[in-house]
């Protein structure tokens, strides 16, 4: 892919808004209908490995310094102290600043290296700067790249702007993964949502990522529901095979366990896989721990049982 | 695949008696003639309990009873009344589980919409007619409207505690005394319920409960100290009342059956529609008089959303419905599940192209894998007689006046559900469409405040919101 790739697609737009639209009554009943599935025993404890094995532990703050995220590392490489027959966690996802860092704790283990780049959350800077932003995390380790669309184009309806932008990013990625972030909860509505991920899957994006965990709604189950229908359909289209990552807001073992039953019963078994669906969040982790020693003692053991990071 | 472990829901929340007798003016006992008859759980074919079978002479006592308790119940204000219509729901609300447990067990229906669909909406009934209980003068029916008398209510399998607070709830509201008789092959959740108005503190004969077949069920309907009639089933079954009824003065309410078009437009909400249909079809294992049956699918996106819903239809989770994970239970009865293999083996013999999903049904009990005829048209008969079954048949359409034209080309009109993501076309076709309820962008959504009826052989009278005070006030 090319900057200029879009100007071959001067039809993106009456493809996008020739998409079927999506009934918001209807997706949310959906959801919920999913959400009262009764996943129990056995299928508990896969459901949690999975989904434990899916995290990318995340820290975003202002105040993340190289100690806190060593320690995140230490923690995604061994979740649970505990138990060794407990799975490593998919990635760690830091700012830029902190890939290097992050990079040399993780060596050897496994885990993935995830950065946010591009201007990470607002998007609003030159392309350059993002370009920038992008080659220098990559350059420092990471091996994924979480980008964020320029929403404020997307809304004014300039999709080739938004296009061409994934598609330099994805350049600039070279072998690393690119997610890109549409920032559902500034899009307005599920036909926008659709029209975001067919729009970053055509310009080379590898996951689609609902949010930036910095505004007031993140990642939801109608939502992510849209966005596992239009993977769904883009393979079938077009037999590549995008990822899903819901980010912001996903805190307990019960709600990760509705996502993977959302997965489960939507686009099925191929993205039943840390390689293909991913929960961008950090304290579901200790959640999903704590209900994973339930299952194996028969007991809830306290807080302070698990590791704070 | 993510395979779910068994969840099932707990039996013993519910306690079956081993017989069950009449509910008579506010007491259970025995039938004059001594007969019975068993219920089973169609999942199983396990015997649930026997069941009295009532004669003319328990229908008779059944009917004075009621006769005796109209006088004072209907002398009461109606902010009393509406104080045991308000009891009634809350202890419904408090017993839901139970009941819920209940009536998948004796109609087969799956444990998920028992507890989410039916006994909600039992309650909300309850609620909603209570509050009109001290309302009726302004309900636009006169100032002073009166309540008929005695009600003899007569309702069907396949909802049978919904269906039963559909009829009992506006009956008693505006001051009527019921006999109700429930469904041979569903009775436990009316005598159940019997139990809640005792519960309640109704007073006696307010509510009687006659169990039995067809029989019992015609001579109450003929009763003469019937003053108002209220059928649920068969449109055949609806004719013979309707004779019977013909020249007494009893009022007649029936809602009878449907082959309801469920019409899909190129500028659908794909997704949604898919769920739509199944909702429309396979809710209650097809077991609605007002399930879309036919799906009318405009032919340019006709093979893709056929490709949707089947890939759709591959995760529905057939079984035990007691399963909390299970989305179509057991079919209601061994005469149910011939007729609708029957009606699917002349569709293929017709010439429609029949599928289903892999999918392996229980040993016992009695069961239907949901299935799709595809290649139907108005010629077949799985397009036109109503199958009462987890059985689609697809037809396509061109244009908007087709569609309408296919729609509306059915002895029945009960309802229809119009799939466009544009509001024009939609409020177009919906006025076009003879059907009682016609759903836009949803399927088999109902509200105790919104009226429900038929056109044509569906059936008259409406039930629900203010329109089904009419059918029990003078």
């Amino acid at each position: 892919m090319t900057v200029t790739a879009s100007a071959g697609l001067s039809d993106l737009r009456s493809f996008l808004h020739g998409l079927p639209g999506v009934d918001k009554v209807g997706v949310e009943a959906r959801a919920a209908a999913l959400a009262t599935r009764s996943v129990k025993a056995t299928s508990k404890a896969t459901a949690i490995d999975l989904a434990i094995r899916m995290v990318d532990l995340t820290t975003l703050e202002g105040a993340d310094t190289p100690g806190k995220v060593r320690a995140l590392c230490a923690k995604a490489r061994r979740p649970d102290p505990a138990d060794p027959s407990c799975p490593p966690v998919a990635a760690i996802c830091v700012y830029p600043a902190m890939v290097g860092v992050a990079s040399a704790a993780l060596a050897g283990s496994g885990v993935h290296l995830a950065s946010v780049a591009t201007a990470f959350p607002s998007g609003q800077a030159p392309l350059e700067v993002k370009l920038a932003d992008t080659r220098e995390a990559v350059a420092a380790g990471a091996d994924e790249i979480d980008m964020v669309i320029s929403r404020g184009a997307f809304l004014a309806g300039d999709y080739n702007r938004v296009f061409d932008e994934i598609a330099a990013v994805k350049d600039a990625c070279g072998g690393a993964h690119l997610k890109v972030i549409l920032e559902t909860g500034e899009l307005g509505t599920y036909d926008n949502i659709r029209r975001a991920s067919w729009l970053a899957m055509l310009a080379g994006a590898d996951f689609i990522k609902t949010s930036t965990g910095k505004v007031a709604v993140n990642a939801t189950l109608p939502i992510t529901l849209v966005m596992l229908e239009a993977v769904r359909d883009f393979r079938e289209r077009h037999g590549r095979v995008i990822g899903v990552k819901p980010a912001g807001g996903i805190k307990t073992t019960k709600d990760a366990i509705k996502y993977l039953v959302l997965i489960n019963e939507t686009a099925g078994d191929d993205w039943l896989h840390p390689d293909r669906f991913r929960f961008g969040a950090s304290s579901l982790l200790n959640d999903l721990l704590m209900q994973r020693t339930k299952l194996t003692t028969g007991h809830y053991a306290g807080p302070d049982y698990f590791t704070l990071d | 695949m993510f395979e779910y472990a068994p969840a099932p829901e707990s039996r013993s929340v519910v306690d079956i008696a081993g017989s069950y007798g009449l509910f008579i003016d506010g007491e259970f006992d025995g039938g004059k003639d001594g007969n019975v008859f068993k219920t089973v759980n169609p999942a199983t074919e396990e015997v649930l309990a026997e069941v009295t079978s009532a004669g003319s002479e328990d229908v008779d006592r059944a009917v004075a009873a009621a006769r005796r308790a109209f006088g004072p119940w209907s002398s009461l204000p109606g902010a009393e009344r509406a104080k045991y219509l308000f009891r009634i729901a809350r202890i419904i609300q408090e017993r839901s589980r139970e009941l819920a447990v209940l009536e998948s067990l004796d109609n087969g229906k799956p444990i998920r919409e028992s507890r989410d669909v039916d006994l909600p909406l039992v309650a909300a009934h309850f609620f909603y007619y209570a509050g009109w209980a001290d309302k009726l003068a302004y309900a636009g029916f006169g100032p002073d409207p009166r309540p008929l008398g005695v009600a003899a209510q007569v309702i069907p399998w396949n909802f049978p505690l919904l269906m039963l607070a559909w009829k009992v709830a506006p009956a008693l509201a505006t001051g009527n005394t019921v006999v109700l008789k429930p469904a041979e092959t569903t009775p436990l959740s009316a005598l159940f319920f019997a139990d809640v108005c005792r519960q309640a503190d109704l007073p006696p004969g307010v509510v009687n409960i006659v169990t039995g077949a067809g029989d019992t069920g015609a001579y109450l309907v003929q009763h003469p100290d019937v003053n108002k009639v209220a059928f649920t089933g068969s449109t055949e079954v609806g004719r013979e009342i309707a004779r019977t009824v013909a020249g007494t003065g009893k009022r007649l309410t029936l809602e009878l059956g449907g082959k309801a078009a469920n019409i899909v437009f190129d500028d659908a909400p794909i997704d949604q529609a898919v769920e739509g249909i199944v909702n429309g079809i396979f809710f209650n294992q097809g077991h609605v008089c007002c399930a879309g049956s036919r799906l009318l699918v405009q032919e340019s996106i006709a093979e893709e959303l056929l490709a949707s819903l089947k890939r759709r239809m591959a995760t529905l989770r057939v079984g035990d419905p007691l399963d909390k994970n299970t989305d179509i239970g057991a079919i209601n009865s061994a005469a149910q599940l011939a007729r609708i293999s029957e009606l699917s083996e002349i569709g293929a013999a017709e010439g429609a192209e029949r599928w289903s999903p892999a999918c392996s049904l229980p040993d016992r009990g009695f069961w239907f894998a949901p299935t799709i005829f595809t290649g139907v048209t108005q010629a077949h008969r799985i397009a036109r007689e109503e199958i009462f079954g987890p059985v689609l048949s697809v037809l396509t359409f061109r244009t908007p006046e087709e569609a309408v034209a296919k729609a509306n080309n059915t002895p029945y009109g009960l309802s229809a559900g119009i799939w466009s993501e544009k509001g024009s076309r939609i409020l177009a076709v919906a006025d076009r469409l003879r059907a009682g309820v016609v759903w836009a962008n949803t399927f088999n959504k109902f509200d105790p405040a919104s009226p429900f009826g038929g056109y044509k052989e569906s059936g008259y009278g409406r039930e629900g919101g203010r329109h089904g005070l009419e059918a029990y006030l003078a």
